[in-house]
This record gives structure tokens, C-alpha cells and sequence, in this order.
């Protein structure tokens, strides 16, 4: 059985007696055996409880063959390893987190299994989903499908990696600057960053709270719609959890988008941007004039000064937020003569060198002395770039970017250099400072090394479907979904 | 707008790595002071940029979607048991943590 394969069409067959929940579920695991040691996209695998779990789906499709709300029913899918589910490791690719085991199920993860999804594994991110490479994990680096000398991207490169890899049918990752758009555009699968408060982030390990976002990774925008359908909703364990009235995201595809009104951003189109790139998203640009889609030049004057509030923002509230991580309640613990020498040999021995530069950094910014030149500074400036957000949707209903500037780089060329490596976010971060929604979606690809190239479109907050529907139009007129890496 | 950085100079930036790391109650290395201190002063002074903004009357934004007196009902309801609550911890006994003595 061949793993290439939408979610859409494996439910299918599932559904229509073709093949059975054990046999997907042990064809995915062959795959994961044969590729993953290699791409160590995934940093877990439950391969007994997935079986045990397919022959469960077996019996209760004979008793109901066609169950109600069930879309996920049988379905292999991966998480990223700072989401929780019950009883399964959450190392977060932390030495901190080691060991610990889950207590209790994320709300997306308690949706999946409702659902009917069977959790197959544990992606590889970043530690704490901090990074841009999936270099920065306790258990390896993550290899990119199409050349194993280039990252996968990050930080939910496992995720996206295991996607485009066929180890599961579709991924859950997380998105605090691009952690899931930059992925995709760099392994060549589609990932969507719904707008903040869209989905739930209970037991999701805590970044940057006002910018994380939980979604999906799939093979195609169909399989991508199926998945937040799933996930999305208000949860009263997140107060920040948006009430919304549940929707179909998979209602608006096929819709014709004739009319729609497509913004380019100027200072997206910029030097630096790889030629290879800026000629993809240039034909993609022109096949949506095709499908009748008006395009139009916009200005988002304040991008320029993104990545500098954005790395302000979430590494103050980094610096919050693992707090926690002091040796006392849970995770690693390395003694001291007192309390403080405890916590500060626990965390300096517990966390990778790109979370100390962040905590160091965001504690910096909120000292005493510097809070309002760099914190209130920043958030002042975000809300100048929301602004720029809020005038330009006026205009128009959707923009559309290169997703990253270039293709996947190679494995440690930026790794050395932290700020190079922010730079690499410059048009993903925008959407998480304002909280609209954005997918990248495949575009082409570069000659040599063949490598995806991807293309972002970014909508108004809770405008997901008019999002998913102007991808999925794009994505039928072209054949890049169906491209496998060799 | 350029994408690609060019050269920096050093810091201008009385950034105090050491203080700044304790204040974290992050225990450093001699060799990671020396490297991070150069790092995070080479991304402050990239951050210096925001000081060109005129900020003068702009509200500063905390959350993309501000939601006020987010409540629930006050009722009792399940949580972790205790076996749960310390089945990741360090260090245990008699049902509670176990930390180094604080009190003399």
C-alpha cells in the first residue's frame, strides 16, 4: 500500500471496504521503519498502541460501516512533541523534559481522537518550537525528504518532514512566527496557520502566548480544510480561545473566485529575495488573474520593522512562560545547596543554547530600566503593523507572498548565526503579530537542488474559508501537490 | 528594505550578560557567556531600529484579540489527582514535592 496519499482519499477507502484500518496503519508503519531513521522526522513512535488501536477500528466498522462525525476515523496522524497526549512522552526536544509523560490530553488531541485519528508518533520541532531549522532538538536534527544535506525547515520541520515523507496522513504542528508555513513551504506540503484564538492551545507547551497557534499540515488543501474541521472551536480551558460559530472549512472549495480581490505586498518583493522564488510566485501571481482573481499592489509600510518586534515580543514572553521549568514539579532537576542555585544549575544544564539566548533576551527586554524602550516600544510598533493589516484588508480579501524568501538551506549554514536565521521569518511573522490566518501552499520548485518553493496567502482573522478556497483553486489548476520527492 | 543583513558593528548597548542570566536563574557557562553575550548584543542592536519609530500616541497592542472578563461558572469540577499531579516530579514522598531545606 502506498503512503503517498491524501487523508481525503485514504478515508475513502477505508470507508468503502477497499482496505482496513490495520493495514493503513501497518503500511504507514513500514514506511516510518524504512525512511525515519534516516529523517528522523518523528522522535516517537507508538507502533503496538496504533495497531491496537486500527483493530479497534476494524471491529467497529463492521459493527457501524459508516459512522457520524467521525472524518478522522483510522487515520495515522502525527503531533508535534510540545503537544500533550495522555500517557504518551512530551519532551518538547528538550533534555528538560526528558522524561515526562503526559498527564492529561491536549483539547486538539482529545478533538483527533473523537474523531476517530489514531496518533501514530511524536514529531521532531525545534526545543520549545524555537528555531527556524528543527536543528535545535535533544533528539537530532530532522533531514528535508527532497535533500537530506538541507533542514526541513522549523520548528515543526518533523512534522512537515513526515508529511511529505508519508508517515502519516496528515500532522498537527505549531505556529509562532511561520513554525508551520515555513515547514511546508520548505518540505513542499500545504500548512495552515489559523487565526489566533481559532483553535484551542491547552496543552499546547506554552512560547509566546499571544502568538502561538495550533493547525494543521497536510498533503493537500482538501485534507488541510478536513483537519481544522476537527481541531477548530471554542474551548473553555483557553481563555483566549475565540467564541465562533463552527463552520465547514471544506463547504468553500470548489468555489469559483472570480472577483477576489488579491493584494501583493511591495515590501515582500524586495532584494533578497531568491530569483528562483520571486519566478514561481510571479507565475502563481499570473495563474490567479487566470481564475479571475484581480490583483492589485498594496503597501504594508511598517514589514520592515517585524522581525525586531517579533523577537522582542516572544522572547519577553518566553522568558515568562518557562518560568516554570525549575526543577521543583516536574522535568529535570540538578541539586543545589539552596532553591536558587537548584533552579539555575536545573535550567542551565536543562535547556539547549538557543532557549537560554532567548530567555536571556526576553528577561533582558522586561528588566527594569529597559521595559518601555523594548517591550512597550514593540507593542507599540505591533500595533502599528496591525494597522497596516487592518487598512489593507479593506482594500482587499486575501495577500499573497513568497512564504520564505529562499528554498531550504543547508543543514548548519545559519545555525551559527542566530540573527541570520530570524531574518529567514520575515513574511511569516507578520500574521502571528495581528493574528489573521495563513497557509503556504507548493509553487514550483528550484532546478538544482530540486527543492519546493512555496507561496503564502494570509486573510482577514476567521476568514479561513475564503483562505482555503483561493488555495484550493490554485492547487487544482496545478499538478505540484502530486510531485513526490524520490 | 533589504533582506540580507550586512556587517555590524559591536554593541552599543550596556547589556550586561551575566546580570541579565542571573536575573533568569540561568546558570552559564564561561564559554556560553562569552558567545551569547556577542549574539544577543548583535540582536539588540538590530532591535535598536524600533528608536526611529514615532511611537508618540500609539496604543501598545499585548494580544491580537482582545477578549475582557473571560469567566467561567464557579462550580467544582475534576483535576489531576495527586498521584497524577506528582508523577513527573523530580523529587518526592508523602504525597507532596520534595525541595532543598529553605529554613535554618
Amino acid at each position: 500500500m502506498d503512503t503517498n496519499t491524501s487523508l481525503s482519499s485514504l478515508r475513502h477507502r477505508l470507508q468503502e471496504g477497499e482496505t482496513s484500518s490495520r493495514e493503513i496503519v501497518a503500511a504507514y508503519l513500514k514506511r516510518i521503519d524504512a525512511s525515519n531513521p534516516d529523517l528522523n522526522a518523528l522522535i516517537h513512535v507508538d507502533s503496538e498502541g496504533s495497531l491496537a488501536q486500527a483493530d479497534l477500528v476494524d471491529q467497529s466498522l463492521v459493527a457501524d460501516p459508516k459512522p457520524d462525525n467521525k472524518p478522522l476515523l483510522g487515520m495515522p496522524i502525527a503531533i508535534k512533541g510540545n503537544i500533550a497526549d495522555k500517557g504518551q512522552p512530551l519532551t518538547c526536544a528538550s533534555k528538560m523534559l526528558e522524561n515526562f509523560v503526559s498527564p492529561y490530553d491536549a483539547t486538539v488531541v482529545s478533538k483527533l481522537k473523537k474523531a476517530g485519528a489514531i496518533i501514530i508518533g511524536r514529531a521532531n520541532l525545534d526545543e520549545f518550537a524555537m528555531g527556524s531549522s528543527t536543528e535545535n532538538s535533544s533528539s537530532n536534527l530532522t533531514r528535508n525528504p527532497w535533500s537530506r544535506d538541507h533542514i526541513p525547515g522549523g520548528s515543526s520541520g518533523g512534522s512537515a518532514a513526515a508529511v511529505t515523507a508519508g508517515f502519516c496522513a496528515s500532522a498537527l504542528g505549531s505556529d509562532t512566527g511561520g513554525s508551520i508555513r515555513q515547514p511546508a513551504s520548505f518540505c513542499g506540503c500545504v500548512g495552515l496557520k489559523p487565526s489566533y484564538g481559532r483553535v484551542s492551545r491547552y496543552g499546547l507547551t506554552a512560547f509566546a502566548s499571544s502568538l502561538d497557534q495550533i493547525g494543521p499540515l497536510s498533503r493537500e488543501v482538501r485534507d488541510t480544510a478536513i483537519m481544522l474541521n476537527v481541531v477548530a472551536g471554542h474551548d473553555g480551558y483557553d481563555s483566549t480561545s475565540v467564541p465562533q460559530d463552527t463552520e465547514d472549512f471544506t463547504q468553500s472549495l470548489g468555489e469559483d473566485i472570480k472577483g477576489l480581490k488579491i493584494g501583493l505586498p511591495k515590501e515582500y518583493f524586495v532584494e533578497g529575495l531568491a530569483p528562483e522564488v520571486k519566478s514561481a510566485v510571479e507565475k502563481a501571481v499570473s495563474r490567479y488573474e487566470k481564475l479571475g482573481a484581480e490583483i492589485e499592489e498594496v503597501s504594508l509600510p511598517h514589514t520592515e520593522y517585524a522581525i525586531a518586534t517579533y523577537y522582542i515580543i516572544c522572547t519577553a514572553e518566553a522568558s515568562a512562560n518557562l518560568a516554570r521549568f525549575d526543577g521543583i514539579r516536574y522535568g529535570a532537576r540538578v541539586d543545589g545547596k539552596d532553591p536558587v542555585e537548584l533552579y539555575s544549575k536545573t535550567r542551565g544544564a536543562g535547556f539547549g543554547s538557543e532557549v537560554k539566548r532567548r530567555i536571556i533576551l526576553g528577561t533582558y527586554v522586561l528588566s527594569s530600566g529597559y521595559y518601555d524602550a523594548y517591550y512597550i516600544r514593540a507593542q507599540k510598533t505591533r500595533t502599528l503593523i496591525r494597522q497596516d493589516f487592518q487598512k489593507t484588508f479593506e482594500k482587499v480579501d486575501l495577500l499573497l507572498t513568497p512564504t520564505v524568501p529562499t528554498p531550504a538551506f543547508k543543514i548548519g549554514e545559519k545555525s551559527a548565526d542566530p540573527l541570520q536565521m530570524y531574518l529567514t521569518d520575515i513574511f511569516t511573522i507578520s500574521a502571528n503579530l495581528v493574528g489573521n490566518c495563513g497557509v503556504s501552499l507548493p509553487c514550483g520548485f528550484t532546478e538544482n537542488p530540486k527543492l519546493p518553493i512555496g507561496l503564502q496567502l494570509m486573510g482577514k482573522p476567521f476568514e479561513e474559508s475564503t483562505l482555503l478556497k483561493a488555495a484550493y483553486a490554485y492547487e487544482q489548476s496545478t499538478d505540484w501537490s502530486s510531485v513526490m520527492p524520490s | 528594505m533589504k533582506l540580507v543583513l550586512q556587517s555590524f558593528c559591536m554593541s552599543k548597548t550596556d547589556f550586561d550578560i551575566h546580570y541579565t542570566a542571573k536575573l533568569a536563574r540561568l546558570e552559564l557557562t564561561q564559554q556560553e557567556e562569552e558567545t551569547f553575550g556577542r549574539q544577543i548584543g548583535q540582536i539588540i542592536d538590530y532591535v535598536e531600529q524600533l528608536q526611529q519609530l514615532d511611537v508618540t500616541d500609539v496604543e501598545p497592542t499585548a494580544h491580537p484579540v482582545p477578549l475582557v472578563n473571560v469567566t467561567r461558572k464557579d462550580e467544582v469540577r475534576g483535576s489531576l489527582s495527586n498521584e497524577e499531579a506528582l508523577s513527573n516530579a523530580p523529587a518526592k514522598g508523602n504525597g507532596l514535592f520534595m525541595v532543598p531545606k529553605i529554613v535554618e
